[in-house]
Parts: structure tokens; C-alpha cells; sequence
């Protein structure tokens, strides 16, 4: 089939090649919205990339204080790793280091799964004796005393094996200013789609890469083909049309999650139209062999 | 299937023991030989067809339609299905429970739900002393499950409560949630004299100021707590309290420091 174009932006035909992850979601609550925000943001720090960081994070939803288990206000973080070890240790760092220490914070489970990661169970060693367990109908909770009265934490949290990393699309513009703004639109509509996060910062990549290099020991490396500045001396993807590449990288709770997720954001490039934004939407992929979930951008189209 | 109903024909001439009268325990079993399980406790010797007229084939829903002080052991041990009781009960009704869910729309004996392990029993009317308590010689009280009382409680209750909710909505006797191990005990309307007497962890959660505490209890100021919104929503999400018992900073007292000193003692400001 052809590349298709939709409201004058030009669809690869082609697909997204994700890989399944384990993944954890917890809630944090604060006294209000900022703190609740500042705790989440602090513990999604450094987690773009599961090359570099252990494990991939973000905010998933803002929630408001009638859906959250203390009627405060909250965030559900969502946590991604390759294995079930690295990411019990990232997530007891990460809540350890960021969320008890932030004040006023309570963290509670975001997920019910298939089995249980150690959260407040483990966290409640810092109570050093003065630490309470209590259990509320069927949840078990420490509270852990602290210099602003109590850490409350819920004692485990779930685990799924059936997420998804490594959703993408390529947001390609004339400029990199028009490239900003069709990927932000499109990080912007993938915010309201439950289960899924954008990892990187702002929800963007710059830097997509290919697989290896070729310096010893380099996991991943520049993706030259698409690199405008290149275009002249390498086998390019790109056109004369397009000088910025920005890549949306979407991790789901589920293979469902990541595929709405897509479908919102690449909704929002399209509804931007071109002039304005992207001239060309596109993904990327492995050839179709290493990665499990396939998603084709024909299917993903609004 | 109907429900199993056990309908009090007369007061019974003596202390009945009802705790064969269980889900399990009367699964597979038919109604004429119900009839003939002893439940008498003295020279009369009582059997369920003399106290009882029998209706109803569903073991996991029983119904005693009539009450009587005398109806001693409701549901001990009960693991699973339902039953209630529609009037008052005896001593240690629901007494280690594990499972299911007792109801008594009427009053309950002494050491109701003594030593449950699980289930929810629920008494509409007041409750006697030692509720949720050990008997004498046990080491612990209450060790899960939830126990609602609407009315008042007598003294002792949860005396060395260890795990579980017991929540008593119009006040209770003297030294209630005595020698706690931990868990969580409810009052709303009131305490006796000196809660949590010889309590060494466990939460008692009061509506206002309890009239007197133990010397050896500390006040610990009134941070934020978010212990005390989770257990308010809790309250009020199973139909326990309509209104918010705690609040956002409620006054601790903590101790008891005659013993280990890890238990607290909770009420609005």
C-alpha cells in the first residue's frame, strides 16, 4: 500500500514495533495538587529509557480527590522495567528516595495484577521499630512516622506482565519549531488516555536511535537515517521538505492502552494540519521481528 | 433454595448451646435430622425440634426468627453463608468466626464475636461486656474480621483485640480496648473510664475526648493524618458512620506506657 495522506499530512506505511514490559502503577497523594505533582515528577525523574535508566516513568493521570483512597489530591505514576527484579528495586528507590521524602505525601497501589511488588512493606523499615501496620478493609497499609506527622504507604502494589513499551511515532516538520508543536499536541492528547505514559521529557524524544552502533559496547546509537542533517550523506528516510524528526514514545498498561494512546496522539498531529505542524507522520520499528505488538499507522489513523 | 429459618416457638426452659447450628455444619444434613441435634445444656437436654419449628432448606442462609438470651454460641466457628438473628442472643454469639457474615437484630450476651478470626457480625442493639475479648485462659481477642455494634457496648471491649475493625456507635463501658495487642477499635458516644487501659499497640478511634486516660498515657500533639482520612472513608464506605469520626488532625494520645506504649489513642480536636 502506499503512503496515505490525511488532512495533508503524508502517513508512512508503516508500523510501531513494541516489546511487553512489566509494569507498576502506584498513587501518590499530597495536601494539594503541586506537591502531589512535585512527588510524582521527582520520582519519574531519569526514567526515560529503560538503556540508561532501569526503568521507564511518568505521571499517567491527575487524579482529583474523590478518586483517590485519601480524598487528597493525586497523581497514578506508572512504572515500567524489563524485569520483575529491576523493577521491584526501582520502585522501592524511586518512592523511597522521592515520595517519602516529599511533604505530606501518602502512596498508595495504583494496580491490581497478577501479583504483588513490595512497596510500603518493605519502606516501613525506615520507621526503625516506631512504624504501625494497619489494615483497612482488606488493604494493608504502615504508616511510618515522620518529621511532618506520617508516611502512609500502602503495603504492596500489582504487578502486570502484560504491558507494553516502546509505542512510537515520528512527528516530522519543516522546522524544529513546527516540530515542537505537533508533538506537544500530540503528548498534550495522549495525557488523557488512561494507561499509558511518554517517558521522555516533555513526552518527547529527539534522540531516536537505532539498535547498536559502532563503537564497542554502544546499546544504541544515532538513527542517521533519520537525521536531517545527514540527509545528503547517508541512505535517508527524510526529504527535502523535512528539518526536524521528534519521536513520541508511549509505554501501556496494556496493548489496548498503547494503541488508544497512538490513535490520540497521532488524532492530535493530524487535526493541527501541516501548516502549522507535521507534514509527515511515520514509526519505528525492527523490521517487524523482535518486537511482539505491531502497530500499523494505517490502523492507527482517526 | 429457602432459607434455613429456625422459628422460637417458646422461651426455652434452659441455656441453649446453637453452635452446631451453623453453614457447615448443617451441609448434607436433612431437616429431620436437624431436629434431633442436641442443643440443650442442662437435664433437659433440648434438642432443635423442641425449641424450634423448622422451615426452609438453604444451610447457607440461616435464620433464627425469635430471640432469646438464651440462645448461647450463635454461629461460632461459622466460616462461610449467613445467619441472623432476628431478636436478642446469648453469650459469645459469632464467637471465632472465620467467615460469612452474623447478623442480630436485637442485643447480644457477653463476649459477642469473642476471638474472631474473619466475617463481619453486626448487632443492631447493645452488646455485653467482652466483646471480641478472649475467654479466660485465651491469650488473644478479636484477630480479624469486622464487629459492629450500633448500640452500646459493656466494659472490656476488645480487651487484647489483636487484628480486625470493632466499631461500637453509641458508646461503651469502662476500660475499653484493654490490654490491645493491635488492631482498631471504634467509639462513637462515648467511653467509660480510662480506654486502652494496659494497651501495648492497636488504634482506638473516639468521637470526642475520652472523660478520663490511664497516668501513664502521653498527649503526641495533633499532626495531619492521613491514617485518619483513609479510616473515616473507610467508615463511611461500609455504612458504619454517616459522618467523618477523626478528621484531618486528630489529638493522639499514645501509650499505654505502663506496658510497650505503642498504642494510640485518636479523637477530633
Amino acid at each position: 500500500m502506499p503512503n496515505v495522506s490525511v488532512n495533508g499530512i503524508v502517513i508512512d506505511d508503516t508500523f510501531a514495533e513494541a516489546f511487553g514490559m512489566r509494569a507498576t502503577a502506584i498513587i501518590i497523594t499530597a495536601p494539594n495538587r503541586k506537591w502531589a505533582r512535585q512527588a510524582a515528577i521527582t520520582m519519574t525523574g531519569f526514567a526515560t529509557s529503560v538503556i540508561g535508566c532501569g526503568c521507564e516513568a511518568a505521571i499517567d493521570v491527575e487524579l482529583p480527590p474523590s478518586a483517590t483512597p485519601d480524598g487528597r489530591p493525586g497523581c497514578r505514576v506508572m512504572i515500567f522495567a524489563m524485569g520483575t527484579d529491576e523493577l521491584q528495586k526501582q520502585l522501592l528507590n524511586r518512592v523511597g528516595q522521592c515520595v517519602l521524602t516529599s511533604p505530606g505525601s501518602a502512596c498508595f497501589a495504583g494496580l491490581e495484577g497478577s501479583a504483588a511488588l513490595k512497596l510500603g512493606s518493605a519502606l516501613r523499615y525506615f520507621g526503625d521499630g516506631w512504624q504501625i501496620s494497619k489494615k483497612i478493609g482488606g488493604r494493608h497499609f504502615w504508616r511510618v512516622p515522620v518529621m511532618d506527622g506520617e508516611f502512609l504507604c500502602e503495603a504492596t502494589t500489582g504487578l502486570t506482565k502484560g504491558a507494553v513499551g516502546g509505542g512510537n511515532f515520528f512527528v516530522m516538520a519543516e522546522s524544529s519549531a513546527k516540530a515542537l508543536v505537533a508533538a506537544e499536541a500530540a503528548v498534550a492528547a495522549i495525557g488523557l488516555v488512561p494507561g499509558a505514559i511518554v517517558p521522555f521529557p516533555g513526552g518527547i524524544a529527539r534522540s531516536g536511535s537505532k539498535i547498536g552502533g559502532k563503537y564497542k559496547g554502544m546499546i544504541a546509537s544515532a538513527n542517521e537515517a533519520y537525521a536531517p542533517t545527514l540527509r545528503g550523506v547517508v541512505r535517508s528516510e527524510l526529504g527535502v521538505d523535512i528539518n526536524a524528526v521528534l519521536e513520541i514514545v508511549i509505554d501501556g498498561e496494556t496493548n489496548d492502552a498503547v494503541a488508544a494512546a497512538m490513535k490520540a496522539g497521532i488524532k492530535a498531529v493530524i487535526e493541527l494540519g501541516p501548516k502549522r505542524g507535521a507534514v509527515r507522520i511515520s514509526a519505528g520499528n525492527y523490521g517487524g521481528k523482535l518486537g511482539k505488538f505491531i502497530y500499523s499507522l494505517k490502523d492507527m489513523l482517526p | 433454595m429457602k432459607a434455613l429459618t429456625f422459628t422460637l416457638v417458646a422461651e426455652p426452659p434452659e441455656r441453649l448451646d446453637l453452635s452446631p447450628l451453623t453453614p457447615e455444619r448443617l451441609a448434607g444434613i436433612e431437616r429431620r435430622d436437624i431436629e434431633k441435634i442436641q442443643i440443650g445444656t442442662s437435664k433437659h437436654g433440648s434438642k432443635v425440634g423442641d425449641i424450634f419449628r423448622v422451615a426452609g432448606n438453604d444451610p447457607r442462609d440461616i435464620v433464627f426468627e425469635g430471640g432469646s438470651a438464651r440462645l448461647d454460641r450463635v454461629a461460632e466457628a461459622m466460616r462461610g453463608g449467613s445467619v441472623r438473628v432476628v431478636g436478642n442472643a446469648g453469650a459469645q454469639a459469632g464467637r471465632a468466626m472465620r467467615g460469612g457474615t452474623l447478623t442480630i437484630e436485637g442485643n447480644a450476651g457477653p463476649h459477642a464475636g469473642s476471638g474472631m478470626r474473619g466475617g463481619r457480625l453486626e448487632i443492631t442493639g447493645n452488646a455485653g461486656d467482652h466483646l471480641g475479648a478472649p475467654l479466660a485462659g485465651e491469650l488473644a481477642g478479636m484477630n480479624g474480621g469486622v464487629l459492629i455494634v450500633r448500640g452500646k457496648a459493656g466494659a472490656f471491649a476488645a480487651d487484647r483485640m489483636r487484628r480486625g475493625l470493632i466499631a461500637v456507635l453509641k458508646g461503651s463501658g469502662d476500660n475499653a480496648g484493654s490490654r490491645m495487642i493491635a488492631g482498631t477499635l471504634v467509639v462513637a458516644g462515648g467511653t467509660g473510664e480510662m480506654p486502652g487501659y494496659l494497651m501495648r499497640r492497636g488504634s482506638i478511634l473516639l468521637d470526642r475526648a475520652p472523660k478520663s486516660l490511664s497516668p501513664s498515657f502521653v498527649e503526641c500533639g495533633a499532626p495531619e493524618s492521613v491514617f485518619a482520612a483513609v479510616i473515616d472513608r473507610h467508615l463511611i464506605a461500609e455504612g458504619i458512620l454517616k459522618r467523618p469520626l477523626l478528621g484531618k488532625a486528630p489529638q493522639k494520645f499514645g501509650g499505654d506506657n505502663a506496658v510497650l506504649g505503642m498504642g494510640e489513642v485518636l479523637f477530633p480536636r
